[in-house]
Parts: structure tokens; C-alpha cells; sequence
């Protein structure tokens, strides 16, 4: 061995500590489980905030009932939920809701010759059509609506997510929202049971389904239908006035919302108001108030890697079409952290 | 005689056995052990599913088996296995339909008419079919059978079949996406034929050769020999391997999930979408919180499948049974 070798052998084992230690101090994980709707936008910021803070994000999109499941047993450091839980619910397990971003649901159909949101809908045509009352396009009350397109005499496919999803439960919301034949049928949830139609699986089943079924209509997250170029369609929304699934009306909705009610369990769906579009939902995160001593750090990284998310993520949500949270509602939930105590009391969160 | 045998078993055989004494009893432990825990852990299992779905049983009792039923809006919870346990059923005894026939070509081919050189790599390109993950066969089949079927049999066929007078149902279906009970039990027909075509073609090559020989030298076809000789001779073997296709066809999940239009409604018509057992449970459990009536459904749903696989397999075994030996 020659002196240089020898030289830089000992350079670098007097580096590689000072390097390994740096790394090891920046370098944090955190773990979280739950819903499929807002992964994209979570593994987004996971991605950037290794960079800027250093916390690692290892989001696992399991669904929001599992997420429950698991932030109930305490073995990730989060859930993640798109349907909120309730008041008792929380405290029966003692978690801390807060959302995070707003996303959308949105029709897509495959007509032949109607262009992206040129078709319009009513709340009660689009019920009837999932209902199985409406079961062809060229039907009066969908031609009436349409007068300037010429309609297919197709018959109507609806379909629907088959794995049980907090899209479905948006959107099914919704549908009990507008129509009492539908609340008082099938309902609202995350699976429900369908009168008509056929299920596929995940969002690039349904993508995959309407595709090759002319007269299909289905329904998706908007960032999903903006990736894969699917038709959209306008919908009536509560005001009387058709709107198109655009950022302007998710953002009309969004300050529509009432931030107030215990838990931040905004209601989005089907709001008043010119140019809402009705089919918007916040999604939610579930924390620990009491974490166990060894899960303190991780839910301290967690409450920084959200601090950080709502300062620096709004762009990277809004590439993806998520809607951020508005200020003043960014500091409604830095204040709720304060719940989140550490097993001797001390509130884990002290700003930044 | 005597003295050989003494020759033989004298002396030092004995003394190794000695020697070796506790190593061959921690070998025999280790061996029934490792049987044991195959009991177990099936034991365990069917125990864990049954305990599971036990507040199920108890909600809906005996109604749980035959209630089509599945709610899962809150404060109005249904659920019911028949859909499920139906769709479970009638697509793996359709597959069956479909892949028997197949097979049976494939095992008459390699064993009678095949030139020896080609058995060998048509044998291979059997056991290979078997090996395809069941996710590659249910990718396969929505992005490439699916369409296909809508397009050119569902159409064509739903219209003129459909037109018939009694049968005619069976045809007709206001279900237009492609993915239905037919398109299930055809993806499932395709994922079994390897093993019910391997099963009759090892039964087929059993056949003692003078049995054929002898009807060949009587003058017979390979048609008669097959008819007359092959197949009472191997008829229990070959409906053992078709109930071991049908045990795989019962428990397939991600390959049926894909194709089947997962819909909770029995279906009237070939092209009516329905689910499965397994679908179901894919389909809903991550969505289904710990301890609710929904969970212990699905564990439910999960016994009874396991009920049905067993009493399948079960007979199975005991129709190969003189074969297996």
C-alpha cells in the first residue's frame, strides 16, 4: 500500500463520521397509513420535504378504514381518512382530526362526439342514471339538457369503484345529498350496494371500463380524470347554474366552507353558491393526543412535515388539482396541535 | 438362508444404531413437529375465521347464508352471503365447462397423438401456464379479453341468443362494460386448464399399455381406444383433477376481481356482472374498520369459502385416492 492510499484512507475514515452523523441527525422517518384519495399529493410533499427538513415520509395508502385501524393500534405515526370520524369516535380513541387538502370528484363519460365538459347534468339526471331510471342517453331529460349535442341512442352504463373507496364515499354522499330516493336506498358510504351497473377496481379500472364502453359514465377524482385526458361533464350545482369541473369552482367551494364544526369535518358537498362545483371534500389526517413515549419523535416530524406542507406544498397541490387549506385554517390546526401531549403532559408542538 | 441373514444384521448395524440413537429421535421430532404444525396452523386458521365472523353469525344467523343483502351504509348494516357464495360457485362450475373440454384435448393429443419430440416442449408450455401470477391473467384479461368479449361476443351473440325463447335470458343483459359472470369464467377456465390437462395426462399415461394394445390389435380407432378403454380406466383420476381445478378456480381472487364487474346482485344472465367470495373480501377489507359488523362479515364470507374449498378438495382426495397411493 502506497502513501497516498494510505493518506486518503485516513482522511476518509475522518470524515465518514462527521458525514454519517450529519445524515443521521437530518434524516427522519415518519410513518403513515389510510386513505388512497390524497397519496399523489402526499407523496409529492414526502419527496420534497427529505430535501428541505429532512423528514421522511413512508405513506402507505392502505384505505381510510385501515388507516383507522392502524393509527388505533398505534402502530404508524398517522392515519389518514377521507370520510371524517365522529366527535365520540375521537375521543373514544383518543385522535386528533385535522385536514390537510381539498380534493374533487368528478364525472367521466364516454359518448362518442361530446367533447371534455360539454355534456350537462343535473344532480337529478345523474341519480336516476345511477338509480337505473335513465337507461339511455337519447332520453328526453338528458336531450333537453343538451340541445346542442347530438346524443347516441346508447344505453347507459354507469360504473362505479368495486374496492371500497373514499371517493365512492364523496361521491355517494352527494348523491344522498341531492335525491331522498337515493338516501333512503343505497345510501352513503365507502361501498354501497349498487342498483345497476358494474364495478371495476381503483380509479384506472374505471378509467379502463369507461374507456372501452361507449354510453359509459363513471366517476373519479379530478386529479386522476386531468392525467388521463378523460371527458369530463358539467353538473348543476345548488345555485341552478352549470358549472364545470375547473380550479376556479373547486376554489368558489372551498370558501364556502365552514371550518368550525369539531374536528374540522367541513362539509363541502353540494354547497350554495354561483360557481361552486357541488363534489369537493377535504381529507383528513388522524394523530395520537397521547402518543407512547417511543412514538413522541415521529409525531413531532409529523406535525413538522404538515407545518411545513401547508407553507410550502400549496404549488405542488394545486399541479396536482388538490385545493389547499386556506390560511387562517393552516392556523386553526397549528393551534389544535396543542393537544397532542407527550406521556409526561408537555404539548409536543411549540411552533416550528 | 439363516446365516446370511445373521451375516447382514450382526453386530455392527446394531452398534450404530446406538450410537446415532438421539440424534435419530430429534430428527423424528423435528419430522412430526413439522407435520404437526401443518395442522396448526390450519386448525389455527379456520378457528381465527370462524371466531371472526362469529358476531356475523350471531347478528344474522342462519340468514346469513342465503340473504342477498350487502349494506354497508352505517346504522343500516345488512349483509348477506348468498350473492357472494352464488357468484363463487356458479363461475368456477362455468370455468370447469369451459376448460374440461380443452384439457381433455391437450391430455388426448400428448398422450396418443403427440410425435414424441413435440410432448416434451408442449408438456413444459403447460406447466409454464401454471406458473403465470393470477394479477398478469386478471391484468390480461380486462385491458385485453374484456373488450374483446363486449365487442365480439357479447354483442353478436347477447342480440341473436338473446332472442331465443326460454334460454334466451341467459343471453340478455343490460350490463354493457364487458365484465361479467362470462368473462370471469373464462379467464378462470384458462388459469385451471394446466392443471386438469397435467392431472388427466399423467392419469392418461397410467394406462397399462397391453390394455390398449389390445383393443388396437381388436381392430380399434384411437378414438374408440380413448373412449372405450382410456377413460373408464382413469374416470375417477380425471374427475379428481377436474374437482382440483375447481378448488383452484373457487379461491382465486385478483384474476376474477378484475373481470367479474364486482356488483352485489345475482346474476340473470351470462353477461350480468356478480362477485366472488374471494372478490369480496379483496375488495372490502381495507375499507372495513377493526371490529365491525362489516369485518366480521367478511370473515365470515372467508369461512364459508373455506368450507367450500375443504368439502371440494376433500372429495377430490377421495376420488384420486386410488391413484395417489
Amino acid at each position: 500500500m502506497n502513501r497516498r492510499s494510505l493518506l486518503a484512507l485516513a482522511s476518509g475514515a475522518a470524515l465518514t463520521p462527521v458525514l454519517g452523523r450529519e445524515a443521521l441527525a437530518q434524516q427522519v422517518q415518519i410513518t403513515g397509513a389510510g386513505a388512497t384519495f390524497p397519496r399523489p399529493v402526499y407523496e409529492r410533499w414526502g419527496q420534497a420535504s427529505r430535501e428541505a427538513i429532512g423528514v421522511q415520509l413512508n405513506y402507505q395508502s392502505i384505505g381510510s378504514g385501515g388507516g383507522i385501524n392502524q393509527i388505533t393500534n398505534r402502530t404508524v405515526d398517522f392515519g389518514a381518512t377521507d370520510a371524517p370520524i365522529t366527535e365520540a369516535q375521537m375521543r373514544e380513541r383518543s385522535l386528533l382530526q385535522f385536514p390537510t387538502v381539498m380534493g374533487s370528484v368528478v364525472q367521466i363519460v364516454n359518448l362518442p362526439g361530446v367533447a371534455d365538459n360539454a355534456l350537462r347534468l343535473t344532480p337529478e339526471v345523474l341519480v336516476d342514471m345511477f338509480l337505473g331510471r335513465i337507461t339511455r342517453w337519447n332520453d328526453a331529460r338528458v336531450v333537453e339538457l343538451n340541445r346542442d349535442l347530438r346524443l347516441p341512442n346508447l344505453p347507459v352504463s354507469p360504473v362505479y369503484r368495486a374496492d371500497a373507496s373514499g371517493t365512492t364515499f364523496v361521491f355517494t354522499t352527494y348523491l344522498s345529498r341531492v335525491s331522498d330516493a337515493w338516501r333512503t336506498g343505497p345510501g352513503a358510504a365507502t361501498s354501497v350496494q349498487w342498483p345497476v351497473g358494474s364495478g371495476a377496481r381503483g380509479n384506472e379500472g374505471i378509467a379502463n371500463t369507461v374507456r372501452n364502453t361507449p354510453g359509459a359514465i363513471g366517476y373519479t377524482e379530478n386529479a386522476y380524470a386531468t392525467v388521463n385526458r378523460l371527458i369530463t361533464t358539467q353538473l348543476r350545482n345548488k345555485s341552478g347554474n352549470f358549472v364545470a369541473p375547473t380550479m376556479p369552482t373547486f376554489l368558489a367551494a372551498a370558501e364556502q366552507a365552514d371550518w368550525s364544526r369539531p374536528g374540522f369535518a367541513a362539509d363541502l358537498v353540494d354547497l350554495s353558491g354561483a360557481n361552486v362545483w357541488p363534489i369537493v371534500s377535504p381529507t383528513f389526517i388522524l394523530l395520537p393526543t397521547n402518543p407512547v413515549a417511543d412514538r413522541v419523535a415521529g409525531s413531532r416530524n409529523t406535525m413538522r412535515f404538515f407545518d411545513w406542507a401547508f407553507r410550502n406544498g400549496a404549488d405542488a397541490a394545486r399541479r396536482l388539482e388538490y385545493v389547499p387549506l386556506p390560511e387562517a385554517v393552516q392556523n386553526a390546526v397549528r393551534g389544535a396541535w396543542a393537544q397532542v401531549r407527550d406521556p409526561s403532559g408537555a404539548p409536543i408542538w411549540t411552533g416550528a | 438362508m439363516s446365516a446370511t441373514a445373521q451375516q447382514v444384521s450382526a453386530p455392527p448395524v446394531g452398534a450404530r444404531r446406538r450410537i446415532g440413537s438421539t440424534g435419530d429421535l430429534v430428527f423424528e421430532w423435528l419430522c412430526r413437529g413439522a407435520g404437526l404444525l401443518v395442522l396448526l396452523i390450519l386448525g389455527a386458521i379456520i378457528l381465527t375465521l370462524f371466531l371472526g365472523g362469529l358476531p356475523a353469525f350471531r347478528e344474522f344467523g342462519a340468514q346469513f347464508l342465503w340473504s342477498t343483502a350487502w349494506q354497508p351504509v352505517e346504522g343500516r348494516e345488512n349483509y348477506g352471503a348468498a350473492v357472494a357464495v352464488l357468484g363463487t360457485v356458479l363461475s368456477s362450475i362455468l370455468a370447469i365447462v369451459f376448460a374440461v373440454p380443452i384439457a381433455f384435448g391437450i391430455a388426448f393429443y400428448l398422450t396418443e397423438l403427440a410425435p414424441p419430440w413435440l410432448k416434451r416442449p408442449v408438456g413444459t408450455a403447460i406447466e409454464l401456464l401454471a406458473a403465470i401470477p393470477s394479477i398478469i391473467f386478471g391484468m390480461w384479461g380486462l385491458f385485453v379479453l374484456v373488450p374483446l368479449i363486449q365487442s365480439y361476443i357479447q354483442f353478436p351473440f347477447g342480440e341473436t341468443l338473446g332472442a331465443l325463447p326460454v334460454i334466451g335470458t341467459l343471453f340478455q343483459s343490460t350490463n354493457f362494460a364487458g365484465t361479467s359472470l362470462f368473462a370471469a369464467s373464462l379467464v378462470l377456465a384458462i388459469m385451471i386448464i394446466p392443471f386438469i390437462a397435467a392431472t388427466m395426462r399423467d392419469v392418461f399415461d397410467q394406462v397399462p399399455p397391453v390394455y390398449k394394445e389390445s383393443a388396437y390389435g381388436l381392430g380399434a380407432t384411437r378414438w374408440e381406444v380413448m373412449r372405450g378403454v382410456v377413460i373408464p380406466y382413469t374416470r375417477i383420476s380425471v374427475v379428481g383433477g377436474i374437482m382440483l381445478g375447481l378448488g383452484r378456480a373457487l379461491g382465486e381472487t385478483m384474476a376474477v376481481t378484475f373481470v367479474i364487474g364486482n356488483a352485489n346482485r345475482i346474476a340473470n344472465s351470462l353477461f350480468d356482472p356478480t362477485t366472488t367470495i374471494a372478490s369480496v373480501v379483496a375488495m372490502e377489507f381495507p375499507e372495513s374498520l377493526m371490529g365491525s359488523l362489516k369485518q366480521s362479515s367478511l370473515l365470515a364470507l372467508g369461512f364459508l369459502l373455506f368450507v367450500i374449498s375443504f368439502i371440494v378438495l376433500a372429495v377430490s382426495r377421495w376420488l384420486l385416492r386410488p391413484r395417489l397411493k
